[in-house]
């Protein structure tokens, strides 16, 4: 039988604010255990939890961002259950009426289609603590510097047809929300992580199959390798006779494997109710409008101005836009250069996104600054130095040695196009292999190569290219 | 509607709390009249109100993003039952 899959992602985005979304308590990464956590956020009696408005503004310029709607009034709610890394026993989330309505996204397929993936809603809501399990004498410690930080939980419609669509959904939403500035998307400390409900249907039915849902996929790979690992599972049950529970499954990476993690008497009997502590969130014209004019320039609308006004082609557009600080890189690199947007292009995806590969960093991170490199393309473009020179510049810009301009001064790197001095090259070379050049003129063409290799050999790669080939192809028909 | 005693004891689970084989039918009873109550009200044609979610006529303040709390975790976890290396310690929960 034919299957077809079908998942819906709830993605959790840390809000970037500096506060919690209830507390003043700072939301900072990597502070000591619960030197973060107060009153408000440990739950003792008599607190009581006031909205960060910042955490407000950037649910809604998410919301705005995907073409949703945004909830004029909006109730905050209790999802009430018992673990230790959740002092109050109840989160505070949102239930019937979330902030952030029906929206949509775009994503790229592989065959270059595009797909509309619908969003149901995003609404706000504090994340827990963190439970330690290991080392605590038989106990768990707990804690709960996290408790209370603001989350958007994004909740996609079950749109989504296989793990690669999965993943390109993610993805999309990753760039959107630091697009955005809301989230830093740091997905190794949990900022940006993803549940993935996931069921399968023979092909044609309309019904949905029954779903299980696999929690805190933390990684664009987890949650490609977890889709691929469930659905197999859940057709090697059905086509055996067997049926799907509805349960939520945890992802184990080393194993590549979901399994159950609890009972489905237990799952999703939250008992939400209106939290009283709370009053409703009213949102008026004028803060809503504050949030439209803050949005930056959005993906999709950066990828389309790159194809139109730099003449990229679309992989190259999607490449460059990709993150904001490297759409931002290499805008501020076209501009220093003056123009050339396609040798750019080739730089930053080419020599420069390799370097910072290897060494495993962020474009914001690259110790070779837009101007720096804007200093380097230049040389090259007025021919001063070859494309191939050229790497061993960049190698040098990398490591720090300075400009571009007293890199090729300090190590002899200026292209010879004197023409003299090339055709004294080319002699030596031709005087030099005899044997070789009677063979060339005997009609073994492959050794124009060989020839050219000699002279960029002899002239320590600084010949130029163009001209070389020309006096060389002259000197062979003499 | 009336609540058997199974239902009571899910509800006493969920609630984690701890009660007596022996007092199960009162408690059945109890939040069975709660729960009539809760059906009169259910009765009410409410076709063209507002849902209620809060019985104050007010919109929620909005707070400054701004850190406001300073570490009190000496005071916090003086009065934890068992605290370690900054941690709070529970009983193991594992899933």
């Amino acid at each position: 039988m034919e299957w077809e899959t079908v998942i819906g992602l709830e993605i959790h985005a840390q809000l970037s604010t500096n506060s919690k979304i209830f507390s003043g308590a700072a939301t900072a990464y990597g502070a000591a255990p619960n030197t973060q956590a107060c009153a408000i956020d440990l739950g003792l009696p008599g607190v009581l939890p006031v909205l960060n408005r910042e955490a407000v503004r950037m649910a809604v310029m998410f919301g705005l961002a995907i073409e949703a709607g945004v909830a004029r009034r909006s109730v905050f709610a209790r999802k009430n259950y018992f673990y230790p890394d959740l002092p109050k026993g109840y989160q505070i989330s949102q239930y019937e009426l979330p902030v952030v309505q029906r929206g949509q996204i775009s994503i790229d397929l592989e065959d270059g289609d595009s797909k509309v993936i619908g969003i149901t809603r995003a609404h706000l809501e504090e994340d827990a603590g963190k439970s330690l399990h290991e080392d605590f004498h038989g106990l768990s410690g707990i804690d709960l510097n996290r408790a209370g930080t603001p989350l958007l939980e994004i909740v996609s419609e079950p749109d989504l047809r296989s793990s690669r669509e999965a993943v390109a959904y993610m993805k999309k939403l990753h760039t959107l929300v630091r697009y955005l500035g809301i989230c830093d998307g740091n997905m190794q400390e949990g900022s940006f992580r993803c549940d993935a409900n996931v069921s399968v249907r023979p092909k044609g039915q309309a019904a949905f199959g029954t779903r299980a849902e696999i929690k805190n996929l933390n990684s664009f790979r987890f949650v490609e390798r977890a889709i691929e690992f469930e659905v197999q599972r859940q057709i090697e049950l059905l086509e055996d006779g067997g049926t799907v529970v509805q349960e939520t499954r945890l992802y184990d990476p080393d194993k590549g494997e979901t399994r159950a993690m609890r009972s489905k008497e237990e799952a999703n009997d939250y008992r939400y109710f209106p939290d009283p502590d709370l009053l409703p969130l009213v949102l008026d014209e004028a803060f809503i409008e504050s949030a439209r004019t803050a949005l930056p320039e959005l993906p999709d609308a950066r990828k389309q101005r790159f194809i139109d006004q730099y003449g990229l082609g679309a992989y190259d557009a999607g490449v460059l836009t990709a993150s904001r600080e490297l759409a931002d890189y290499y805008e501020a690199l076209v501009e220093a250069l003056g123009g050339e947007p396609k040798l750019a292009a080739n730089w930053v995806m080419g020599d420069l996104a390799a370097a910072l590969n290897k060494a495993g960093l962020e474009i914001a991170q690259s110790p070779v600054g837009a101007d720096r490199l804007a200093g380097l393309l230049e040389r090259i473009q007025d021919r001063t130095i070859s494309g191939k020179i050229a790497k061993e510049v960049f190698e040098a810009l990398w490591n720090g040695e300075g400009e571009a301009d007293a890199i090729i001064a300090r190590r002899g790197l200026r292209q010879i196009t004197d023409t003299t001095a090339i055709e004294q090259a080319i002699d030596a070379v031709l005087r030099a292999n005899p044997e070789q050049l009677a063979q060339y003129r005997a009609g073994k063409d492959k050794l124009l190569g060989f020839f050219v290799g000699q002279v960029m050999k002899l002239t320590q790669g600084k010949a130029n290219p163009q001209q070389l080939n020309d006096l060389l192809a002259k000197k062979l028909k003499a | 509607m009336s609540l058997g005693s199974a239902e009571v004891a899910k509800i006493a689970h969920l609630a984690r709390l701890a009660i007596g084989a022996a007092d199960i039918a009162s408690y059945a009873r109890n939040l069975s009249s709660i729960l009539e109550l809760v059906a009169q009200m259910n009765a009410v044609d409410t076709t063209g109100v507002e849902p209620l979610a809060h019985p104050l006529e007010m919109a929620q303040r909005l707070r400054p993003d701004e850190v406001s709390e300073s570490d009190r975790r000496e005071r916090f976890q003086a009065i934890a039952p068992s605290v370690e290396a900054g941690l709070y310690l529970v009983p193991q929960v594992i899933e």
